[in-house]
């Protein structure tokens, strides 16, 4: 089988969702051929095989870019909405918040809105504290919203084609340094369903759950520990809310212990709410505290060291994953 | 202009005062404590929601606000329905979850009404964007106030629907307030329909009092959408006679103003156009009897009708995937 890059995997799940089904159609900045088919390249291609009326280039308006997947949803069609930066979802938060993730429930259910909303974002590439964030927390505390992000090539075509399925709003987070990343092609068709996590490495001593980037820094540090002996169980949520509350509590059950992580900063990230179940639910087994690693509580800062310093590093996950096991 | 045919003004005038008697019949309750619920007051509005229903086809597609009463009760909700949404009742349009500010039926069209200010407008253009998709000639319209016209989703969808050439028309019904604020408190601009230019799109102002003025700008606004020609942005000026919502106080609004507006109240206008086109009084009087009548059976049935089940607050969120 042939490797692809998660770019390639993103832009072939959507090309056959578009082919299969003539509702499905994108919407955002600079996405159509004329634009070079997004600034990360994921559309790139389809404007020439679908037209212009299904990926529509947009004017700077994320209010109307969104409203307009809502509304097209309600007609019954599948828009894919990019949002090209996380941050600008700030500018159209009513239109996801108050009208994608609730017109479904305030109708009744008469009214479902099955839009993907693509976004863009990541910490470590120098675009500084507006372009840079991690903001799945803000959409994880809305009901009726699935929150994803892919942590490899594989992944993003199975996830971009299960959030395309979907009859509900997806945010589908992709990371600027994930597009590279290269997975064997699981090929046409292939689906990773929401809600559903990945053991991404077996291990028995402690549960490391995170998702997105971070999980290529725990999959590290867990080959290195093993070296030394300790066993770290690393869970891929892969759907960051409604997350897959069984296989990760399934996983602690089994180590006793667990550590959340994730880039996004640290106070009341989607890391709290995991740490506060697993305490409620996994109290008799855990030999320990719920550990929390995220991101510093302050805007993501320019400078290369700044922002190095800024994210969780490896050396912090080890600190915590042996503080964690006793042996600090 | 072309005079407008009989039968639809026989049309209008019938969604017109079923709206007004609607809302006769909502304060009406409110005032004797048999309902306690946000309603939004249409008086004086009446005359341009019904005309602007009477200018679409059953199946195009209608977002309003939560004062949306006369677009929803004129495009054809049935009353039962409405009134067990208001109400909370298990038998309304949104099983009692949605709420007079959340009234969703798209079996008669009403896709959205939105609590927010302006949000209905960029939805608006999507529903115009699916069937421009499909090709399959609906048309939507979006109604709004002229405190919408100054959120930024109002400029954002505008452009937008003028540069796609959507089948969208942009109903701004200028009652005058923004909430408590009066119009030259919020807007200097002279008329909100002189914005249209600056997206290089279509845009009249009309007297939304004047079934002879609103009805055809509409219908027009509808047509050219429907054939290709792209989105108007049509202003009816109107009144809003009561304050923001039941009960709210209004003595912001002058008193001597008020009195001065009651000359322009749309319904002993639309009646006396009814008579110079030899519709009979009594007539007149028949059609709003037959329309009280449905008020009082479908108010009864909501009065009488089960509340939701507590379950429902779980139901929904999600599509249940068994």
């Amino acid at each position: 089988m042939a490797e692809i890059t998660m770019t390639q995997a993103l832009n072939l799940a959507i090309d056959e969702a578009m082919a299969e089904d003539d509702g499905v159609f994108c919407l955002g900045e600079d996405v159509s051929a004329k634009q070079g088919g997004g600034v990360f390249k994921v559309t790139a291609g389809l404007t020439e095989k679908y037209g212009e009326n299904r990926v529509r280039a947009t004017p700077i308006s994320e209010t109307a870019i969104v409203g307009a997947a809502v509304g097209a949803a309600l007609a019954g069609q599948r828009p894919i909405a990019e949002i090209m930066l996380m941050n600008f979802v700030g500018v159209c938060m009513d239109q996801i918040v108050n009208h994608a993730a609730k017109l479904r429930f305030m109708s009744g259910g008469q009214t479902p809105c099955p839009i993907v909303i693509r976004t863009t974002t990541g910490v470590g590439v120098g675009f500084g504290g507006q372009h840079s964030d991690m903001l799945e927390a803000w959409f994880a505390h809305v009901a009726g919203i699935h929150v994803v992000t892919p942590s490899n090539a594989a992944d993003a075509r199975g996830l971009m084609r299960s959030a395309i399925d979907a009859n509900d709003p997806v945010i589908f987070i992709e990371n600027i340094l994930c597009y590279g990343l290269k997975a064997e092609d699981p090929g046409k068709g292939y689906r990773v369903p929401l809600g559903k996590a990945a053991v991404a490495r077996e291990g028995s001593d402690i549960s490391l759950i995170t998702y997105g980037r971070t999980v290529l820094d725990a999959l590290e540090v867990a080959g290195e520990l093993d070296k030394e002996g300790i066993s770290v169980e690393v869970i891929d949520l892969r759907t960051i809310a409604p997350y897959d509350e069984e296989t990760v509590l399934a996983s602690v059950n089994k180590t006793g212990r667990a550590l959340t992580l994730h880039e996004a900063v640290r106070p009341f990230g989607t890391g709290a709410e995991i740490a506060a179940n697993i305490q409620e639910k996994c109290w008799d087994k855990l030999k320990g505290p719920v550990r929390r690693i995220g991101g510093t509580f302050s805007a993501v800062p320019f400078a290369s060291h700044l922002e190095q310093a800024w994210i969780p590093t490896k050396e912090e996950i080890v600190g915590q994953i042996k503080a964690s096991v006793g042996k600090a | 202009m072309a005079e407008i045919d009989r039968d639809k003004l026989l049309d209008i005038y019938t969604r017109t005062m079923k709206v007004n008697r609607t809302d006769e019949k909502f304060r009406e309750l409110l005032m004797q404590g048999k309902v306690a619920v946000m309603y939004y007051c249409v008086r004086g509005q009446e005359l341009v929601s019904a005309a602007a229903m009477a200018a679409l086809e059953d199946d195009d597609y209608v977002v309003c606000t939560y004062r949306g009463q006369g677009e929803q009760t004129a495009k054809g909700i049935p009353m039962e329905k409405w009134w067990g949404e208001c109400l909370g009742k298990a038998t309304g349009t949104c099983k009692g979850k949605g709420g007079t500010m959340h009234i969703t039926d798209p079996e008669t069209g009403i896709m959205v009404t939105t609590g927010v200010v302006g949000s209905g407008i960029p939805i608006a253009n999507g529903l115009a964007m699916a069937s421009q998709n499909n090709g399959d000639r609906r048309v939507t319209l979006v109604s709004f106030g002229d405190g919408a016209a100054n959120i930024g989703g109002f400029h954002e969808a505008m452009n937008m629907a003028q540069l796609y050439k959507l089948p969208v028309v942009f109903l701004c019904q200028n009652n005058r307030y923004g909430e408590h604020t009066a119009y030259a408190d919020h807007t200097d601009s002279k008329t909100i329909a002189e914005r249209a230019a600056g997206y290089g799109m279509r845009g009249v102002t009309v007297d939304g009092n004047d079934v002879n003025q609103v009805y055809p700008a509409v219908k027009e606004a509808v047509d050219r959408a429907r054939e290709g020609g792209g989105p108007t942005l049509v202003e009816a000026m109107c009144y809003r006679m009561m304050g923001h919502f039941f009960g709210a106080d209004f003595s912001y609004m002058p008193a001597d103003h008020i009195e001065e507006m009651k000359k322009e109240d749309p319904l002993p206008k639309l009646r006396k156009v009814m008579l110079e086109r030899q519709f009979t009084e009594e007539e007149l009087d028949k059609i709003v009897a037959d329309i009280d009548e449905q008020i009082d059976a479908a108010v009864q049935h909501a009065l009488d009708a089960p509340l939701p089940d507590t379950d429902e607050i779980y139901k929904d969120v999600f599509e249940e995937v068994n």
